[in-house]
């Protein structure tokens, strides 16, 4: 049976209808879910959206981490459940505390939208196991707050532990690090800012190169259910 | 009525790309000598009756988890009178 993996509609978010494209092209099953819902409907792993979740009011992501289908999806990704946060959804997943660091105004000031190359360094998470390390792939980047920033220790913590998961190729917004996306300790989780959903066909998107995050996490509950 | 104001400054070492393009606005505008321009927020928070203890815990653990992320920002609450 496909594994059956939730698409997380806050008010503001703009990306949740490609991100479940996507999740039916990689071979799962798109179950929506509302963000004032608290039912997590059994499913095997999480995306969350791109876009401007409570208008991105306080800060990006701020508001967003206290709704009640957060609540749940924090508790369940401490637990091990497989969680992607796309662009607005990274900066939830930042602001959680699910990962570490944050996201800021880009160094320029200017709101970004351009088809971004993109390294990715780490095949050995939930979200980039169908990757190869080093790939080089071309997905969309549209942000205003895209900046990711950390301290020094907690950079050198996820470079030294291999949790950086892809940097720019040509740093769009100023990234400590080059920094495009990270994951969690247990490499569930991940955290991205250029979009994978709308780079799953050729005829919607730059290239196909996106489809990857979303047949990795078929594949890595595939292999759990077996084994 | 009790009001408290709650400031949110990014940490010194965190770039703050709004506050940098004020100063170049301060200067182009005939400011002379601005060197540096940090940008922040400021919450007025208008209470009904007193702030007692109870509330003041309440708003003291919110100032860190909701009005500013202290991965990246340093906050202050003041109390008026």
């Amino acid at each position: 049976m496909a594994p059956r993996i939730g698409v997380i509609t806050f008010p503001g978010s703009l990306d949740d209808s490609d991100a479940a494209r996507a999740v039916r092209a990689g071979g799962a099953e798109a179950v929506r879910l509302w963000h004032a819902d608290t039912d997590l409907q059994s499913v095997n792993a999480v995306v969350l959206p791109g876009g401007f979740s409570y208008g991105d009011y306080l800060r990006c992501g701020a508001i967003a981490k206290f709704a009640p289908m957060m609540a749940q999806v924090i508790d369940a990704a401490r637990e091990g459940l497989p969680v992607l946060g796309i662009c607005n959804g990274f900066q939830i997943l930042c602001e959680s505390g699910l990962l570490p660091g944050a996201l800021i105004r880009n160094n320029h000031l200017h709101f970004i939208c351009r088809d971004q190359r993109v390294k990715v360094e780490t095949n050995a998470t939930s979200w980039t196991a169908d990757f190869s390390v080093g790939q080089n792939i071309v997905i969309p980047v549209k942000n205003g707050e895209g900046g990711y920033v950390a301290d020094e220790r907690t950079l050198d913590m996820l470079a030294s532990e291999n949790r950086i998961v892809a940097s720019y190729i040509g740093n769009p917004n100023g990234s400590m690090r080059d920094i495009a996306g990270i994951t969690n300790e247990a490499r569930t989780v991940v955290g991205i800012m250029p979009h994978p959903e709308h780079a799953i066909d050729s005829l919607t998107g730059p290239s196909a190169d996106g489809l990857a995050f979303f047949t990795s996490v078929v594949s890595t509950l595939t292999v759990g259910a077996r084994t | 009525m009790a009001r408290i104001v709650v400031t949110v400054m990014l940490k010194p070492e965190i770039l703050d790309p709004q506050g940098a393009a004020v100063r170049g606005a301060l200067t182009r505008l005939g400011l002379s000598g601005v060197s540096d321009v940090r940008q922040g927020k400021q919450f007025v928070i208008d209470l009904d009756g007193a702030l007692d203890s109870e509330r003041e815990m309440v708003l003291t653990k919110l100032a860190g988890e909701l009005l500013a992320n202290p991965v990246i920002e340093d906050y202050q609450l003041r109390v008026e009178d």
